[in-house]
C-alpha cells in the first residue's frame, strides 16, 4: 500500500512586488519520507515555507496538508504542522517546560496529555532533566532540539524544518541530521527539510532541487544522482544549480 | 492525538491562557522593563505636575465635585499613557526579529488568525492593566485618592482602553518593517495623540487659546480613553467616551486584521529567501 499523501503541491507560483519567486511548482511528499528541499540562497526555499506555513497566501497553485487545503481549511491543514523556522523562535526569558506548555496551549491540548507529551518528547532528545532551565541557558544545538520537540508535541504528520543546522557546531548538527532521519523512518511523519549543506542528504533521501524558484530535479537520491549523471549529490546539485552559468 | 476539530471553545481559552499567561509572566520577571514603565509616568506626576500646579488653575468640573489640584486632574491622562505607550511598544515589538521569529509560532497555531490577534491583545491589555494599578498605588500614597469603587470600576475600562491603544499599535505594527521606525511613531503617533488630548489639560482651556486644536483634542481617541478612565476612577458613568472608545477599538482592530491577512496585508508585502 502506497504511504499517505502528507503534503502536495500542485502549481504553485508565487511573485513578490516585482519577482517571480517560485514558478510552477509540483510535488509530493508521502508519510516515512525524509525529503531534503536543496537550493542555494535565493532560491526560493523560505517563500515555498512561508506558502506551507500560510505567512503569505498562494494566489496561485493549491498546497495540501493531509488533504486539506491551506487556504481554504487552513486551521485543519495546521494542525498536521509541526514546524522549525531557521531564526530562532523559543522564548529566551521562559523555561524550557514554559516554552513546550505555551506551544501545547495554543493547540488546544490538555494539561496532563501535554505534559506526558512533554515528557515523551524532550527523553528522546535527553533534554528531559533540563526542562527547568531557561532557554537563554542552553547552547543553539540544544535549543534547536528543544524546537524540535516542540515541532513535535502535537504529533504533526509533517515536520517542516527551515536550515536547522545554521549555525551549529558539527556534533550537533549530526545529532540533529541523525534524529530527524530516525523520525521519517519510524513511518508515521513525513519530513520537509530545507537545506544548503549537501552532507545532510542520506542515500535514502528523496531530493527536491530548487533554483531560482523552480524545481530542477525531483526523487529519491539514486534518481536524482542518474538524472544529473553525477556520482555525488554534490556533483549533480552543482550539475541542476550552474546549469546555463558561463 | 492531534488538536480537536472542530475547533472546540475550550481549546480557544486554553490558547488565550496560555498567551496571556506568557506576555504576564515575561513583564514580572522583567524587572527593568517593569521599573521602566513605572518611571515615565512617576515623572510627569512628582516633577511636570508639581512644577505646574501653581499656574494651571483647574476650575469644578465633572467627575469632580471641588476643586483639584492639577496632580489629582493628570493622574487618569498618566494612566492613559502608560497604555499608550504599553500598547506602542508590545504591538511593534512584533517588528523586532525575535519577535516575529514567536509570532511565527503563533501564526502557524490552528486558530483563527483574527483571535491570534486578539489573545496578543488581550495580553498587552493586561500588562498594561497592572502597570497602572502599581502606578495609582503610589499615586494613593502621594495623597492622590479616589473611591474604593472607581478602582473596582476602572477595571474593564482600562481593559478597553488598553485593547484599543493595543489595536492601534497593532494596526501601525502591520505597516512598519522595522523597529527603527519607533522614533518615527514617537514623533508622529504618540505624542500628537498625548499632546492633543485631555490628557494635561481640560477641554474648555484647548478652546481658549485655538478652536482647531479643540476639535481635534475632542475627536482625538486618546481624549476618549482618558476620559473614561477619569471618569470610572471617580465611580461616574462616562457613555460617551464608553461608545467612542469601543467603537475605536473595532474599528483599528478589523484594520489591523485586515493587515495580517496573509492576501491582503503586510505578509504578502514581505519578502523571503
Amino acid at each position: 500500500m502506497m504511504p499517505a499523501v502528507a503534503l502536495s503541491v500542485e502549481n504553485l507560483s508565487f511573485a513578490y512586488t516585482n519577482k517571480t519567486a517560485l514558478n510552477q511548482l509540483n510535488f509530493k511528499i508521502h508519510s516515512g519520507e525524509c525529503t531534503l528541499l536543496l537550493g542555494p540562497n535565493g532560491a526560493g526555499k523560505s517563500t515555498l515555507f512561508a506558502l506551507i506555513t500560510r505567512l503569505y497566501d498562494s494566489r496561485q497553485g493549491c498546497i495540501e496538508l493531509c488533504g486539506f487545503d491551506v487556504r481554504r481549511q487552513s486551521r485543519r491543514a495546521l494542525a498536521k504542522l509541526g514546524v522549525v523556522f531557521q531564526q530562532p523562535t523559543l522564548d529566551m526569558d521562559l523555561s524550557v517546560m514554559q516554552n513546550l506548555l505555551y506551544h501545547a496551549d495554543l493547540h488546544g491540548m490538555d494539561g496532563k496529555l501535554a505534559r506526558q507529551r512533554i515528557q515523551q518528547e524532550l527523553e528522546r532528545l535527553d533534554m528531559y532533566e533540563r526542562r527547568f532551565e531557561k532557554a537563554k541557558e542552553l547552547n543553539g544545538g540544544h535549543r534547536r532540539r528543544v524546537e524540535i520537540a516542540r515541532a513535535l508535541l502535537h504529533q504533526p504528520s509533517l515536520l517542516l524544518l527551515d536550515e536547522p543546522t545554521v549555525g551549529l557546531d558539527v556534533p550537533s548538527r549530526t545529532a540533529i541530521v541523525s534524529y530527524v532521519h530516525q523520525l521519517a523512518g519510524d513511518g508515521q511523519l513525513a519530513v520537509l527539510w530545507a537545506s544548503h549543506l549537501i552532507d545532510e542528504v542520506y542515500p535514502q533521501d528523496h531530493l527536491i532541487v530548487l533554483h531560482q524558484g523552480s524545481i530542477q530535479a525531483n526523487g529519491p537520491v539514486p534518481e536524482v544522482l542518474v538524472a544529473a549523471q553525477a556520482t555525488t549529490i554534490h556533483a549533480a546539485f552543482d550539475h541542476f544549480t550552474q546549469a546555463g552559468k558561463p | 492525538m492531534s488538536a480537536p476539530y472542530p475547533t472546540t471553545p475550550i481549546h480557544y481559552w486554553r490558547a488565550m491562557r496560555g498567551i496571556v499567561g506568557r506576555e504576564m509572566w515575561r513583564f514580572v520577571t522583567q524587572r527593568e522593563r517593569f521599573i521602566s514603565a513605572l518611571v515615565r509616568p512617576l515623572v510627569w506626576l512628582f516633577v511636570f505636575a508639581a512644577g505646574f500646579r501653581a499656574s494651571l488653575g483647574m476650575a469644578i468640573m465633572p467627575p469632580y465635585d471641588t476643586y483639584i489640584l492639577y496632580e489629582v486632574y493628570i493622574t487618569p491622562g498618566l494612566c492613559a499613557m502608560i497604555q499608550l505607550f504599553n500598547g506602542m511598544q508590545s504591538s511593534l515589538s512584533m517588528v523586532y526579529d525575535r519577535e516575529m521569529g514567536s509570532m511565527r509560532i503563533l501564526m502557524v497555531s490552528p486558530l483563527p488568525r483574527w483571535f491570534l490577534l486578539l489573545s496578543k491583545l488581550v495580553a498587552g491589555a493586561a500588562v498594561s492593566v497592572l502597570q497602572v494599578y502599581v502606578f495609582l498605588g503610589i499615586a494613593w500614597l502621594y495623597n492622590i485618592n479616589a473611591p474604593w469603587q472607581g478602582y473596582l470600576l476602572l477595571l474593564p475600562c482600562l481593559l478597553l482602553s488598553g485593547l484599543m491603544l493595543g489595536a492601534l499599535g497593532l494596526l501601525l505594527s502591520s505597516f512598519i518593517k522595522q523597529l527603527e521606525n519607533f522614533a518615527g511613531v514617537m514623533n508622529f503617533v504618540i505624542f500628537p495623540l498625548f499632546f492633543m488630548s485631555t490628557a494635561l489639560y481640560p477641554l474648555w482651556k484647548i478652546k481658549e487659546s485655538s478652536v482647531l486644536l479643540h476639535l481635534l483634542a475632542k475627536y482625538n481617541p486618546f481624549s476618549q480613553a482618558v476620559e473614561l478612565i477619569r471618569f470610572a476612577l471617580y465611580a461616574q458613568p462616562n457613555p460617551t467616551a464608553l461608545l467612542y472608545t469601543l467603537i475605536a477599538f473595532v474599528v483599528f482592530m478589523t484594520a489591523a486584521i485586515i493587515g495580517y491577512n496573509p492576501s491582503k496585508g503586510m505578509m504578502s508585502r514581505r519578502g523571503g529567501g
